[in-house]
Parts: C-alpha cells; structure tokens; sequence
C-alpha cells in the first residue's frame, strides 16, 4: 500500500503502547505493598511492553488496542469462540478471558509471534498449504490453538484432532482442511524425526 | 467493566484479609464482571499462592484448588484410579477454558441460566425478590430436581457430579481457621433464597479437594446438544461393584437436571442384590425421576437422565 499510514491507523485506533528496551517482568505485586503500581510491563513475542496498570483491561484490549497488536481477534468476547486465543507461559488461553494486568511477569505469544522472520511457522504453512480458512477471521486462534494440539502430539485420529480443536469456532465450516492441517503437520513432524 | 482495586496475594493469610472476590482462572468471575452481573471493588489474585499438587495415596486423592482444569484430567494416576474424575474434566468446556480454569474455581462456576447472565432481566439468584423468568419463560436448559418457584437455574459443573458420587470433600479456609466440608452437603438447594448457593463463608477460601479410594468400574457419561464443548442436558457419573453379575454397591451422582449436583442414593439403593443388565439398570434409574417438576421446555430430561444413568451403568470400566 502507498503511503505510511495503514488502514488501522487511520482510523484513530493505533498502538498507544510504548515498546520499552528489555524484557523486564514485574512479579505480581504483593498486597502488602500498598499502592499498585500504576504501569504494568507484559513480555509479547519476547518484546516489552508497557501500559497502565487498569485493572479491568483483558489481555485481548491490551493486544490489539495498547499494542496494536490486531492479529488476534475479538469474536464473542466471552470466552465461547477462541477467536482470540493465544500463548501465556506456553499455554493456549482466551485472552478475552485474561486479564493483562494478571500477566505482568508472564510470557505472552500471539499468532505475530510464531513465524521466523519472513519463514512462517510449520502450521501457518500448514493451514496455507491445506485451505485452512476461508474468510480468515478465526484463523489466528485455530493456528494458536493448533501449535499447542501439534506440540502435544496427543490427538492423532480425526475425531481426537476435532476434539482438541473444539474450543476453536469456525463459522464458515472449514474443519475439514483445519483438521488436515494440523494432520499434516503431523506428518511432518515425524518425517523429520526420521531424517 | 465496573471499575475495581486488584492485588496478588502471596500467602494465604494476606489473601483472607483482603475481602475481595479470588481470581484464580477468571473463566467465571472475568467473564461475569464484563457482563456486571458480578461487581467486586477488590480483586484478589490468588494465583501465587501454594495451592497446588495432584497427591494420589492408597487412601486418596488430593488436589490443590489452584491446579488447572487441564493438568488434572491428563493426570495418569487419576485417569487409571478415579476415571469419573478425569473423564469429566476431559468433557467439561474447550481446551483452552480447561488451561485456565482452577479446580476450586470450577466448583464454584455460577450457573448458565441466560436470565441469570443477562442484568437487564429479573433474576432472584442475582437480584434477590426481583423474580425468575425461567419458571414461565426458556427453560430448555433448566433443572427438573430440587427446583423452588424461586429458582430453576441447573449446577453447570461436571466435575463437582463426579466429586459428589465419589464422597469428596473439600477443605476450606478463612480468618478464623481450616474446616473440611462433604461436597454433597456443601451445594444448597434454592429454596426462598438462591442467591445463596453453599456454604462457604464470605472471604472463605477453597484450599484443597479430597477424594476417598474407591476401586470400583467407574465413568462419567455427558449428554448434549453437540459433541464437544457444551453443558450437559444430562450427565451421569457411576461407580459399580460387580461380583458373579450382581451388583453389590454403586455409587451414583447426576448432572444437568439439578440446582446442585444430584447424589441419587435410592437408585443405588434399589441396584443392591440385582443382577448387573440394563433392565435392572433401567428399572432402578426410574427412582432418580421421583419427584421431579419438569417444565414446559425440559420434560425431555425425565426420560433422558434416565437412560443417561442405565447407559453410564452398562459403560462403566
């Protein structure tokens, strides 16, 4: 696209998040120490960030508009469609249902963070290569969720992969090619075992 | 979201002083503070705290309220001694949900009556003597055992049904010190006030969940609308001891048709002496349905968690 300014910013919804040097983690605060601090620092993607420590601010909110993060994507807001699932210390989680305040010291991982540079992770490619969407918007949560069912590698049939799959809503229906995805990062997986 | 303080706690003591509502996995109380149907002014993050551990002993099992959802149910000593257990956690919610959600919180989950989760409607359970619009209204849903006029509203876990056939208890804490309470007397009915829905005290804390051994053939049985993640139109957890194909003893609980999970002691009872087929198991599940008030939209569910108690029988491994 021409021009530096996106679509999102624009719009007036750009990041009002300010990404600081290193990744430093605020344990959660100790009542006893009276005054809360007033800013919170959350590791995404292994960067730093900062907001204000709002209480009442999901970690959804502070993703996509603190961060400007939008990759992940708000469905139902209420914890039923994992539209907005993501990584906290290595687990799926809504973050609809998170608050960002309570992930202070945590590390947080979205759909922006799982690629290598330009190469994009094997079940990114997986959906790609197997039509694993169809108008997208639940993708960055069935991706999310579908690198934790891969690195478990305990659903293998159709039936245990849907069941895995199940927190993941797609209202265009495409679960046949998300359950092939996730089958054939299976597949891949154990080819390079064995080289 | 109505604005609130939050704070991590990190003993135990410091959180029982706080007079806040506990987060644990915030699957319920994040959900309903942005529908305002709950509004604390102090959140207490209880997450730190060393509630933790799945400890399997010849006499038991013992979990800490702060273990998740999901860790419990993969647990191989629990899957191969107390299946009812994990089975239930494995068809309780989505995958995600099971990461977040705690033990003691899944117990404590509030029901998902839509009138309850809605604040521009009448609900006693929420706004006590403002009415329940689920006796005459959509009460698909709804429960047909231990209902009041003041409130039909069903118990949403599996886990607290599976718990209850197995004679759990919990252990709680608060300022004033430990106590350890029978789940099965800790749910209360609704009666004239359901907005009081067990018997922990304001500030008191679930520390612990207690499951006595019983090595009996034991599953959970979830029937629903689809497949996965969903709540039970009727669930049914079963322990069964055999011997020479007749029932000695069975311990039995039911799910989705009552206002707290269901212990259905009669049917158990009734098995005592039978020979173990499904005609028995049929014939005695008759007596789970005595005196149940069914509704206008969930009749379905006398026969259903009949048949739902006989399949959990003849299933049970």
């Amino acid at each position: 696209m021409a021009g530096s300014v996106s679509r999102r910013g624009f719009l007036g919804s750009a990041a009002a998040a300010s990404v600081v040097g290193t990744v430093t983690v605020a344990p959660g605060r100790a009542w006893a120490d009276a005054v809360p601090p007033n800013r919170i620092r959350l590791s995404v993607n292994g960067k730093a960030y900062e907001i204000d420590a709002d209480p009442t601010v999901t970690l959804l909110d502070a993703l996509r508009e603190r961060f400007g993060l939008t990759g992940t994507k708000k469905g139902c807001d209420r914890g039923q469609c994992g539209a907005c699932t993501v990584h906290v210390d290595g687990r799926r989680v809504v973050s609809c249902l998170t608050l960002a305040i309570a992930c202070a010291g945590k590390k947080v991982v979205t759909i922006e963070g799982i690629a290598a540079g330009d190469s994009l992770h094997p079940v990114q490619q997986a959906f790609v290569d197997c039509d694993g969407f169809q108008c997208g918007f639940c993708t960055s949560g069935q991706i999310m969720s579908a690198v934790e069912v891969v690195a478990q590698g305990t659903a293998r049939s159709d039936e245990e992969i849907r069941e895995a799959m199940s927190g993941n809503i797609c209202r265009c229906g495409d679960y046949p090619n998300i359950v092939d995805a996730i089958k054939q990062c299976r597949v891949d997986q154990n080819r390079g075992a064995h080289s | 979201m109505k604005t609130y303080d939050y704070g991590s706690a990190s003993s135990i003591r410091q959180a029982l002083s706080q007079d806040g509502a506990y987060l644990a996995g915030g699957t319920t109380l994040v959900d309903l503070m942005k529908l305002e149907v709950v509004t604390p002014t102090r959140v207490v993050d209880i997450n730190s705290l060393p509630l933790r551990g799945i400890h399997c002993t010849p006499l038991g099992l013992r979990i800490g309220a702060l273990e998740r959802m999901a860790d419990v149910a993969v647990h191989h000593e629990v899957a191969r001694r107390w299946s009812m257990v994990s089975t239930a956690l494995a068809l309780s919610a989505s995958p995600q949900l099971r990461n977040m959600a705690s033990i003691g919180g899944n117990l404590l989950q509030r029901t998902r009556c839509d009138y309850f989760r809605d604040v521009r409607m009448p609900c006693n359970k929420r706004k006590p003597g403002s009415g329940c619009p689920a006796v005459n209204g959509d009460n698909r849903m709804h429960a047909i055992l231990g209902t009041s006029a003041a409130c039909v509203a069903t118990h949403a876990s599996d886990l607290a049904v599976a718990l209850v056939a197995l004679d759990a208890s919990i252990r709680s804490q608060d300022r004033h010190g430990e106590r350890l309470l029978k789940l099965a007397d800790f749910y209360r009915l609704p009666g004239d006030t359901p907005s009081v829905e067990n018997q922990l005290r304001p500030g008191e804390l679930i520390t612990e969940v207690i499951v006595p051994a019983l090595d009996w053939p034991q599953t959970y049985v979830k029937v629903r609308d689809r497949t996965s993640y969903e709540f039970a139109l009727a669930s049914a957890a079963v322990a069964l001891d055999v011997h020479g194909g007749v029932v000695r003893d069975a311990r039995i609980a039911v799910g989705g048709v009552g206002t707290r999970p269901w212990r259905l002691q009669a049917v158990e009872q009734a098995l005592r002496g039978k020979p173990a087929t499904e005609d028995s198991y049929l014939e005695a599940a008759k007596l789970a349905v005595v005196g149940a008030q069914p509704l206008a939209g969930n009749g379905f569910k006398v026969p259903l968690v009949q048949r739902t108690i006989a399949r959990a029988l003849a299933g049970a491994r």
